[in-house]
């Protein structure tokens, strides 16, 4: 009952009761107690060199917001990145094509293999979570096949500026982030094919009987995933200036992890660009912060793991608390 | 049991027995095809040898396939398992290594199995987390923590009676004589027992098995604690045919598990197959990458291979569902 009555005495404003609000607040304290542990975590150079890292996985969580936000997932990302960083890589030096040529032909898999998967989701029926599993098999292992486990290195200087170089020194694959996030927030927020993905994810079939064209925007967002992940795949070559069959291994958790931290109902039906924009951040201060503490790579790949549930839980016990 | 849960379960037994026997009989003509070609390819493939090493090296697959199949039928699914039997059979070497009797490092992996699983399964049923997340954020803690704790160093020196999978029951090795056992036994109890068939009720329908009183919440986290308890099996079955234990299991493990459930015909939505189709489906998959080598296919394309099988098998399920669907309209 004393709760009741607190809330009577100080109503919170409701736009700090938003999921992202309490998040950045989050954020701005871990921000400030891993400057306060380490000297070198809270300079500008560590905080744009984070912006590097988080260029591959936050143009992946941007469809992939799309995607959870009508009550989807996909988790062959990762596997798609490999194969693109493959085809790219190999196209060029193997089959000898001009390496711009290479790079969008690496998209154009990128977007044909989120196009499949979005097809057989729509035609077929099959769920994403079993469609996303199977092609994360399949696409990794072509990536495999037609590599042959041969790396591929030695690009001309100018394909690094991509992912090493930096304009008005911020990281250049940091400015297409930021532009595609802009433009990702707005359509998601103020255009009709934006909010049909909250129509679909909140109920489905009542989309359909407003006349959505529910099918064709489902296929439009796995296909825009796997185009994100070709991206990803292009900038992340360039940044570390060779390609590897492996490349994009464990990408769909960091994705997810960030998307459902950002307060995306893995159920559907909610979410927002910006939310899934703080979430990668934390995700990222995250590593990088125990990094600077000397926990090891691998330890962080725990504390992510820890991240996904506990957001989950949290999220759905103030769910069940509001019904 | 009311009169109307027997019927259901009945016609839904009738259901399922006259599309496995067709699953089963269909993997059991395919792996005896696929032998009969490869082996006029290349009759190397045919030596008992090599068919034994396929059935030895595989046997733990089929094992953590009858969990698998369990997990998938109740309308769930998990990915942590790979890694899982990683920390395991890590596990396991370790407390032989450490001189603690090779029982208790074998009953170790079984126990802390059960208990991982059991606890996914508590969050999955209970707090109604979906297992997809649940079991990815596990996967995580799994492989991060095993290569954390143990920095990457390989078991080694392991105790000579250690190793389990080296022994044998009158000339069947024991590899084999789990997996046979673990299939059969799990057969018959999800065919028979109660509490096997609300499984199939589950995975159905979950509120129409509430209704029938089966507790669904409760038969998940049983399938969820089954399923580490299987995973316990593979992974002793995996460590102790090793003589160096690594902290990494073969990639994409956890992709096989769940190849071989699903290509055993087991339904991806749930509600239908059998762990005698996912444990043939294992002998297959396995039977397949060998059979690459014999036919001079490079092994990097085994995963492609894998994926595009698991990719068939799905949608064939999907489609043939939906013209099930159509013809009960129909009528």
């Amino acid at each position: 009952m004393s709760v009741s009555v607190e809330t009577r005495v100080f109503r919170a404003p409701p736009w700090l009761k938003r999921h992202e609000t309490v998040l950045a607040i989050i954020l701005i304290i871990a921000l400030v107690g891993l400057g306060l542990m380490n000297d070198r975590f809270l300079t500008l150079d560590n905080l744009l060199d984070q912006g590097r890292f988080i260029t591959e996985t936050g143009l992946i969580a941007l469809p992939m917001t799309f995607i959870i936000i009508t009550g989807g997932i996909d988790l062959s990302v990762g596997a798609i990145v490999g194969l693109c960083a493959i085809i790219l890589g190999h196209s060029w030096k193997t089959f000898g094509f001009p390496l711009p040529l290479a790079i969008a032909f690496a998209l154009f898999v990128g977007a044909l293999a989120g196009f499949v998967n979005g097809f057989v989701i729509t035609r077929v029926k099959v769920p994403p979570l079993i469609m996303t599993i199977a092609t994360l098999a399949l696409y990794r292992g072509l990536a495999e096949g037609v590599s042959q486990a041969h790396s591929v290195r030695g690009y001309p200087e100018w394909f690094y500026f991509l992912g090493q170089g930096s304009v008005f020194g911020v990281p250049a694959q940091l400015l297409l982030l930021i532009v595609l996030i802009v433009i990702a927030g707005v359509v998601l927020d103020r255009t009709t094919f934006g909010r049909t993905l909250y129509a679909i994810g909140a109920n489905e079939t009542a989309a359909r009987f407003s006349a959505l064209p529910v099918d064709r925007v489902k296929l439009i967002v796995y296909t825009l995933s796997g185009l994100a992940s070709g991206l990803a795949a292009w900038v992340l070559v360039s940044r570390v200036t060779t390609t590897r069959m492996d490349m994009g291994t464990g990408y769909e958790l960091d994705v997810i992890a960030a998307v459902v931290l950002g307060g995306a109902s893995i159920f559907g039906g909610s979410g927002t660009i910006w939310g899934t924009v703080i979430g990668l951040a934390m995700i990222q201060l995250l590593k990088n912060g125990l990094a600077l503490t000397g926990v090891k790579g691998d330890a962080t790949i725990v504390v992510i793991g820890v991240a996904l549930i506990l957001s989950v839980l949290v999220a759905s016990s103030l769910e069940r608390r509001q019904d | 049991m009311t009169a109307a849960a027997i019927t259901t379960a009945a016609s839904a037994r009738g259901a399922a027995f006259r599309r496995l026997i067709g699953q089963e009989a269909l993997l059991a003509v395919a792996i005896i095809v696929l032998a009969i070609v490869v082996g006029f390819i290349n009759p190397r493939f045919l030596a008992t040898r090599n068919l034994s090493d396929i059935l030895l090296g595989n046997a733990y697959i089929a094992i953590a396939a009858v969990g698998m199949s369990m997990v998938i039928i109740s309308g769930n699914i998990d990915i942590s398992v790979g890694a899982l039997i990683g920390v395991l059979a890590t596990v396991s070497g370790s407390l032989a290594v450490a001189g603690v009797p090779v029982i208790v490092a074998w009953l170790a992996a079984l126990v802390i199995g059960v208990a991982v699983m059991a606890a996914q399964g508590a969050v999955i049923a209970y707090l109604r987390i979906p297992s997809i997340v649940v079991t990815l954020g596990m996967l995580s803690i799994l492989k991060g923590g095993l290569i954390s704790v143990t920095g990457g160093r390989w078991i080694t020196d392991l105790p000579q009676n250690f190793h389990l999978a080296d022994l044998s029951v009158f000339g069947a090795p024991m590899p084999v004589i789990i997996m046979v056992l673990a299939t059969v036994l799990a057969a018959l109890w999800m065919r028979h027992s109660p509490r096997g068939r609300a499984i199939y009720a589950t995975g159905g329908n979950p509120e129409a098995a509430r209704l029938c009183g089966v507790n669904p919440r409760r038969t998940v986290l049983m399938v969820f604690a089954l399923h580490g308890f299987f995973a316990g099996l593979a992974s002793l079955v995996y460590a102790t045919q090793l003589r160096v234990i690594q902290s990494n299991t073969p990639q994409g493990l956890e992709l096989t598990i769940i190849t071989a459930a699903v290509v055993g015909g087991v339904s991806i939505l749930g509600g239908v197959g059998t762990v005698v189709g996912s444990t043939l489906a294992a002998i297959l998959i396995a039977e397949i990458t060998s059979a690459l080598v014999f036919i001079n296919v490079s092994p990097y394309w085994t995963d492609a291979l894998r994926g595009a099988l698991i990719l068939a098998t799905v949608i064939a399920d999907i489609l043939r569902r939906q013209r099930r669907a159509a013809q009960g309209w129909k009528r």
